[in-house]
């Protein structure tokens, strides 16, 4: 799974965190998130996915392979 | 009951997540969404922000990859209004008289506009809820015209704040006592006043508006209750919105200030709604309807797993957020202007702050003043309900 954050259009809300605390984080200055892996093991695929789809300025594009 | 026919009347924020849980989550029966813009689903925030400032291209703001759309195997109708919703005979007819059949159904047809009650037609006065809107006003800031902007909630300081970073001369004029109080109460609401004359938008607040001046059919200026007058090229109306739901009178679908739901989204058997159309009962803050982008998301998800059958109470914790000039507020819960409000930490003026609301010893909601990363922690104290900070730890911290 690979996972982009767009980080102009991350309005740092922090739903990602909520969603995969084990995934994402986010920057102190700014709250901008940032990934935690690259490559996220497939028990947390679900998470990730959800993160991806609650994001509020839909900053997060997840690609499987 | 299985569903084999699932139309979502909206294809928006609200409208496409719901599409999406619904495959997600199993539906493989015919899925069709109808959408009155003539565009592929996408977001509004920016419209307001990097739209309106000239920053982005509208390409920039879809929801979605075109591959992404393909892949919920729907059927998309857009550029097509549904007129009217026929309950019992399962059947929602468009403005072109086509017929369309289903069992489950998903209204998310969001909110329009409100207008001044004195409107009339007149070029320079503008109203910002689409892309057409936004391309539009952004077009008309080019020449660096005067502006009045006309209500200051989110949306109308946000736009005064890109008018004055363009050059705009801008005023703010509210009936209320200071831009946003509604939405975060009077002490923040008086820093955000502070904000925007710090920029230089003349905020005139306490004060209504009566009627416009035109020259040949053009906006000249705003007369306001005082009896003064502001000159104006530009006139944005931001005054509010009124639910989508003129499509469903008659329908005998329980309409009111919004489509009425129950706690799990659903205003009558296999028809729910979700966004800034749907009024529902939050088992914690009761009948609320919720205009915030955040909502559209996860009410999109819960009305779509209502409709499969997963029925959980739609509890969210409330999120919003805005951006004027530099500063990002965020807020949890659902601030409102009687509760208890404290600054917890930061807070000299102009600088960055969190602070909480509360009623009867308990923390209800947090907003923070560029503090993205207290806004999280804030939220999980909203959660808890967590006690009221005592008056030391407010002030050692504050
Ligand atoms: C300029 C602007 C800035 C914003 N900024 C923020 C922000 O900073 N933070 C925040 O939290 N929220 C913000 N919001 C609010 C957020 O965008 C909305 O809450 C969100 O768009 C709601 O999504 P929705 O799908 O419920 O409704 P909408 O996005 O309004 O979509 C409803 C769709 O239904 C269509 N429709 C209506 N009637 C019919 C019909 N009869 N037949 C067919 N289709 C129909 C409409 O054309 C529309 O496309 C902003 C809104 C605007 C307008
Ligand atoms: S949910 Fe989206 S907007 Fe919010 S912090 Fe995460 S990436 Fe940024």
């Amino acid at each position: 799974m690979k996972i982009h954050i767009d980080e102009a259009k991350c309005v740092g809300g922090g739903q990602c965190v909520v969603a995969a605390p084990e995934v994402f984080d986010q920057r102190d200055e700014d709250g901008v998130a940032f990934l935690l892996m690259e490559n996220p093991g497939s028990e947390l695929h679900a998470s990730v996915q959800e993160a991806a789809l609650l994001c509020p300025a839909v900053a997060i594009a997840v690609a499987e392979r | 009951m299985t569903l084999s026919r699932i139309v979502v009347v909206g294809a928006s924020a609200a409208g496409l997540t719901a599409a999406e849980t619904l495959r997600r989550e199993g539906f493989t029966g015919r899925l069709t969404l109808i959408g009155e813009e003539q565009h592929p689903p996408y977001d509004r925030p920016p419209l307001s922000k990097q739209i309106l400032k000239g920053e982005w291209q509208p390409e920039r703001i879809a929801l979605r990859p075109a591959e992404a759309l393909d892949g919920l195997d729907a059927e998309w109708l857009l550029g097509r209004k549904a007129v009217s919703l026929d309950v019992a005979g399962r059947t929602i007819e468009l403005a072109d008289g086509v017929q369309v059949p289903f069992d489950g159904l998903v209204v998310a047809t969001g909110v329009r506009p409100r207008r001044l009650p004195f409107a009339r037609e007149l070029d320079g006065v503008h109203a910002l809820r689409d892309l057409e809107d936004a391309l539009k006003l952004r077009d008309s800031l080019r020449s660096v015209p005067s502006v009045v902007v006309i209500g200051a909630g989110f949306l109308g300081a946000e736009a005064a704040a890109v008018a004055r970073e363009l050059g705009c001369p801008v005023s703010l004029v509210d009936p209320l006592s200071a831009p946003m109080v509604r939405q975060l109460g009077g002490d923040v609401a008086s820093r955000v006043a502070s904000l925007h004359r710090a920029h230089g938008v003349d905020v005139r607040c306490d004060t209504g508006v009566t009627g416009f001046t035109e020259d040949r059919g053009r906006v000249a200026g705003v007369r306001l209750d005082d009896g003064s007058e502001i000159p104006a090229e530009v006139v944005l109306v931001a005054i509010g919105s009124v639910p989508a739901v003129e499509w469903l009178r008659d329908s005998g679908l329980p309409v009111g200030d919004g489509v009425l739901c129950d706690e799990f989204c659903e205003a009558a058997p296999g028809i729910v709604a979700a966004g800034d159309v749907a009024s529902w009962v939050h088992p914690d803050h009761g009948r609320i309807r919720v205009e915030h982008r955040m909502n559209a998301t996860e009410q999109g998800m819960a009305a779509a797993r209502t409709l499969l059958g997963r029925r959980l109470p739609f509890a969210p914790v409330p999120y919003f957020w805005t951006d004027q000039y530099d500063v990002k507020i965020q807020a949890y819960g659902r601030p409102c202007a009687d509760a208890d409000f404290t600054v917890v930490s930061g807070g000299p003026d102009g600088g960055p702050f969190a602070g909480v609301y509360g009623q009867n010893g308990r923390i209800t909601a947090g907003v923070t003043w560029n503090m993205p990363r207290e806004a999280r922690a804030l939220r999980a104290q909203v959660i808890e309900r967590a006690p009221w900070p005592r008056p030391a730890a407010a002030a050692a911290n504050g």
